[in-house]
């Protein structure tokens, strides 16, 4: 018997050797407020934080300006402000501008530099930066602009409180524009350690694994109400719920209905709208999808409200085209119902379109959305039925932004877009045929015209016909399988509350607190 | 030496992978539901009649779901012991029959190889393939299945090589080849066999892991190492759904293992 | 031998991408880039070079830490893993531990008993416990332990650094579903060794002459039949890193596991290689402890040199 107990002893010694000598090496990652992170939910709540799940690990870079995933701009959003920022009804209020005029002919801005405002690493926000952060946005020296939009801009004026941007034309969504970040001028780490005016700091990353925030203490406007914020990426969908259960997630958003059901009451689940146009995107510059009948037949054999109803338990909009409900001024609503379910119809334009025994394609779906995953499904049966077989290629989200977004090699993927800012431009200008991030390869001279029209319309009701036609025109054309504008379901933890919606694709946790 | 006959074991693990093949094969031709039809049943049902094993979040019905992702498992698995012991004890027949340098040189290799954890090994191939093609499933698991077989098989002839019948067979003028199919692979059977029911079982297990983690056979050829996947994130609104996909996974081992106890029993301690 | 093996493993790790992949100056600039900057990239990255220059560079890497960038996070492969290797490699120490310190005990206290319904109970439940996939353990444990019993935080792994205890709680529910298919193997393995080996000649002059059996168990035959057990035991590590691998995904153990899966699947080579030889080096590392264990339980061996 003592030497069983013998035994034992060593083995707990050998153990405790083996996991010093293990932990020892990972020391250096541990931040200096290690402590908080192991606490449970309640733990968090007596330290005044949060951890948010998140499907996807960030963009490469952090730099707000170079940003392409949604993802990436949905938890930036907390740690940069423009000039401009959105309100939850789609407005755009004054922030680091203190106020702002327009001229009657909309063509001349006037911004006032608001008084106090500080950069997180604790310099002033000087006009020198804001012109700085306009200037880079708009620089065309290589090539496209980062944001097109800004080439429009002829002039730039600045004193040290005001600053005065002429446009060649007038462009009522210019403004929308001026929600991009402004950065200081004088820094070149927004790569990796981002720095801004947000209501929340950033404090460190650790690739595939989390991102940290904490409150800006020296916020200009209303402070944050949590302390900390730690997103925590979950790329593993079928483990999510699980962590959610056992509480070591807070808040996620983007759940299914079927994850969101399994959570019971340590969660409050919210809805809104996702603002994202989710589709069958067809890549229209390969076989069979460059024949427009094929990309009509998809349109006639593909039952929105099923999807709905299968995968999302009724939940979510059906749309027609590359504009989703919120956008109310730009929304065609008779777009939605242009291609009735009729797999007979279906079979009819693929008939005519020399594929009458169906063809073979691939639907590739980004592993870490179940989402799109649950809609795929359901396509591949919806298309079986006017025989057409859909294979699902499911991928990293890395391969998809390569391959798919960046590459454009793909025959079709069901993921959903979103406006980068409040403009009917941020959702329609990729599809003209030279746009950067016209992944679908839509090349249509008329498309092209409207757009080309846009530019120099004499008003925003001009305007907002001209993108109403372009809508129309992706529609009539069958650009891509228009499905949905998902139901946002986010799961709160029960005992927090403050969380607001927006009219874009962003996940704003200034408001969010504890309930006292 | 224990009786040569049938034991308990391998009478045991017979019946159930026979019933389960039967299943299987019966699966593939016939299944109560079309796996893939949506709304074959109200969402998120428990066990009935009519749904033996519930249905899922779309309304699928999870019994015909496991019996297809079972053929699929079943059918990858013995195409890929297939290659493994076809490759395996053709290399392993020559250089244990013939031995020399080709010999020494592929056992240092084979040894090298068994650093690599078999899983592992598999997905280096597979990656190199490229990933969620069953097809490629099948040739990697199989391409590293080669050297155990190898092994077993390579004992096997180079101790036979030297036995009387052998060396009465070459004075007669047989040719090496007619040596090595005719007289002695029927002779390696005995440790073949259980070789192959172990074989099978790391087959059914590395192809459900890979699966599970994405990278290996994904739909619409559903195995139960993705559906199990799937059952995970509805662990709490269709429980059966996992325990059925687990539940076939290990039942399937598990018949084999017993035939595999079973046969090695029958041929005395083969440890 | 170790060093054999070793330079085997690396050398076909190294080949096998490096012959098959393409070249990574053109995966890391995509399908648009232009052949000269190619060029530029490929002697840049050291690409031009002859093939075993630069499979030593590489080798080097190992020693220095430079293990070249990976293609999707554009950041040292070395970053990337360094905070993960401890993780995956204690997750492995445990397992490895929890299958000895069961399966040891166990596998003496089966040996004792041959024949009768219980042998036969205890040989079909170890062969279910084979055929339990580590996976579906996995699942089941964090469902029961986790989500129903809340003793562990699912999803949440306790930092190595400041909490090596909640860490090593975490690991623990990972390492038994990975330890309960090999603790099963080993106990069979075991049983049927000692079994062997009580039969031998020996042995049964030794109890003959009226020495106890349990003293003769422990004196003669547990020491012979460890050597085999050991070396068993060693080649079970290579099991336990693959299945380590899987069952991290099952737990959302932030090892190499997730890191592995996703640049498979992002054809994210250098990031593969550096994964699979680490792991590789260690499983062979196990297996020399291995051997220099069993010289030391037989002497006899250090002769012959560890075949």
């Amino acid at each position: 018997m003592k030497k069983r107990l013998l035994a034992l002893l060593l083995l707990t010694g050998l153990l405790s050797a083996a996991l010093t000598g293990c932990g020892g090496g990972s020391t250096e990652q541990a931040s200096g407020d290690g402590q908080t992170a192991n606490g449970s939910a309640g733990a968090r709540a007596q330290t005044n934080e949060i951890v948010v799940g998140i499907a996807q690990d960030l963009d490469e870079s952090l730099d707000p300006h170079k940003a392409v995933a949604a993802g990436t701009k949905e938890v930036m959003f907390n740690v940069f402000e423009g000039l401009v920022k959105p309100t939850p009804d789609g407005d755009l209020i004054p922030a680091v501008a203190s106020g702002y005029t327009v001229s009657p002919d909309q063509t001349v801005y006037t911004f006032t530099l608001r008084e106090g405002v500080l950069f997180h690493n604790g310099d002033p926000v000087e006009m020198e930066d804001v012109v700085y952060s306009i200037e880079r946005c708009a620089d065309d020296s290589e090539g496209t602009p980062l944001i097109p939009a800004l080439s429009a801009i002829s002039d730039i004026q600045s004193d040290e409180t005001t600053l005065t941007i002429t446009l060649a034309q007038p462009d009522s969504e210019f403004l929308s524009y001026l929600t991009l970040a402004v950065l200081p001028a004088d820094y070149d780490g927004q790569d990796t350690a981002p720095v801004g005016t947000g209501p929340f700091k950033f404090v460190s990353r650790a690739a595939q694994d989390s991102i940290v925030l904490e409150r800006f203490a020296d916020y200009w406007g209303t402070p944050a109400e949590l302390d900390k914020v730690t997103f925590r990426i979950i790329e593993n969908a079928d483990s999510l719920v699980m962590s959610l259960q056992s509480g070591a997630i807070d808040l996620f958003s983007h759940l299914t209905t079927t994850q969101a059901a399994q959570l019971g009451d340590d969660f409050q689940i919210l809805e809104g709208t996702m603002n994202l146009v989710q589709a069958l995107y067809l890549n229209n510059a390969v076989e069979p999808f460059s024949n427009e009948k094929v990309r009509q037949a998809l349109c006639y054999a593909v039952d929105k409200q099923q999807i709905i109803d299968l995968a999302f338990d009724g939940y979510g909009s059906p749309i027609g085209s590359s504009m989703y409900p919120a956008f109310q001024k730009y929304f065609v609503e008779d777009l939605t119902d242009y291609y009735p379910y009729d797999p007979e119809r279906a079979m009819e334009l693929l008939a005519e379109a020399g594929y009458p025994d169906g063809f073979t394609m691939t639907i590739t779906v980004p592993s870490n959305y179940q989402p799109h995953i649950d809609t795929a499904q359901v396509l591949v049966e919806q298309l079986k039925a006017v025989g057409i077989t859909a294979e699902i290629q499911l991928v990293e989200w890395g391969t998809w932004l390569d391959e798919t977004y960046t590459n454009r090699q793909f025959q079709s993927t069901v993921v959903g877009v979103d406006a980068s800012n409040m403009t009917a431009r941020a959702l329609l200008e990729r599809f003209t045929s030279t746009a950067g991030d016209n992944f679908i390869n839509y090349s249509d001279s008329d498309y092209d015209a409207l757009f080309a029209q846009v530019q120099t319309a004499a008003d925003d009701d001009a305007r907002t016909e001209l993108y109403k036609e372009m809508e129309r025109n992706l529609t009539e054309h069958a650009a891509n399988v228009y499905i949905q504008d998902l139901a946002d379901l986010v799961a709160l933890r029960t005992g927090l509350e403050g969380l607001r919606f927006y009219p874009i694709y962003v996940l704003d946790l200034s408001t969010v607190r504890y309930a006292q | 030496m224990r009786r040569k006959s049938m034991n308990g074991y391998l009478l045991a693990g017979l019946v159930l992978t026979g019933a389960l093949t039967a299943l299987i094969l019966l699966g593939l031709v016939w299944t109560p539901y079309d796996p893939d039809a949506m709304l074959a049943g109200p969402k998120l049902q428990g066990p009935t009649l009519a749904h033996l094993l519930g249905t899922d979040s779309f309304g699928r019905d999870i019994f015909s779901r496991v019996l297809r992702g079972a053929g699929t498992t079943f059918l990858i698995a013995l195409s890929t012991v297939a290659i493994g012991a076809v490759c395996g004890t053709a290399a392993g027949a020559l250089t244990g029959y013939f031995g020399g340098v080709v010999d020494e040189a592929l056992m240092r290799l084979n040894d090298a190889l068994t650093a690599f954890p078999s899983i592992l090994l598999a997905l280096v191939v597979l990656s190199i393939l490229g990933p969620g093609n069953k097809y490629n499933v099948v040739i990697a698991l199989g391409i590293v299945f080669i050297p155990s077989f190898a092994r077993v098989t390579r004992a096997a002839f180079a101790s036979l090589r030297d036995v009387n019948y052998v060396k009465s067979a070459r004075l007669m003028g047989a040719s090496s080849g007619r040596i090595l199919v005719r007289q002695i692979l029927p002779n390696t059977v005995q440790v073949l066999l259980p070789a192959l029911t172990i074989g099978f079982n790391n087959a059914v297990l590395a192809e459900a892991s890979m699966s599970y983690l994405g990278i290996g056979v994904t739909p619409p050829d559903a195995s139960l190492g993705y559906m199990l996947s799937e059952a995970q994130g509805m662990l709490t609104s269709a429980p059966w759904y996992a325990l059925g996909t687990g539940g076939a996974i290990v039942l399937l081992i598990f018949g084999v293992g017993l035939m595999g106890e079973g046969l090695q029993r029958r041929g005395g301690e083969v440890a | 031998m170790l060093l054999v093996t070793m330079v085997i493993v690396s050398l076909l790790a190294f080949a096998a991408f490096d012959l098959i992949s393409g070249s990574p100056a053109e995966i890391m600039l995509g399908t648009q880039a232009t052949e000269e900057r190619v060029a530029e990239l490929e002697a840049e990255l050291g690409l031009d070079r002859p093939f075993p220059v630069r499979y030593l560079s590489w080798l080097a890497g190992f020693f220095t830490g430079d293990l070249g960038t990976s293609y999707s996070y554009h950041q040292p492969v070395w970053e990337l893993i360094a905070p993960k290797v401890g993780i995956t490699l204690c997750l492995s120490l445990l397992s490895f531990l929890l299958i000895a310190a069961v399966s040891i005990p166990l596998g003496l206290w089966a040996a004792r008993r041959s024949g009768g319904p219980l042998d036969a109970a205890g040989t079909v439940l170890n062969q279910l416990c084979m055929a339990v996939p580590p996976f579906f353990t996995g699942v089941l444990l964090s469902w029961v332990f986790s989500i129903t019993l809340h003793v562990f935080v699912h999803g949440q792994f306790p930092d190595m650094g400041s909490d090596p205890g909640g860490a090593l709680g975490y690991l623990f529910f990972a390492a038994v579903a990975i330890a309960i298919p090999r603790i099963a193997m080993t106990v069979r393995m075991l049983r049927s060794t000692i079994q062997a080996e009580m039969r031998r000649d020996y042995v049964r002059t030794a109890i003959s002459r009226g020495n106890d059996r349990a003293g003769v168990l422990r004196r003669h035959v547990l020491r012979n039949a460890l050597v085999p057990v050991v070396t068993f035991l060693a080649q079970t590590m290579a099991e336990i890193v693959a299945a380590s691998i899987v069952v991290e995904q099952v737990f959302a153990i932030p090892g190499l596991g997730r890191l592995l899966v996703s640049s498979i699947s992002n054809r994210d080579y250098p990031v593969v290689q550096a994964i699979v030889v680490i792991l590789a080096f260690w499983v062979v590392l196990a297996g020399t402890a291995a051997d220099l264990i069993n010289q030391r339980i037989d002497p006899r061996l250090r002769l012959g040199g560890a075949s």
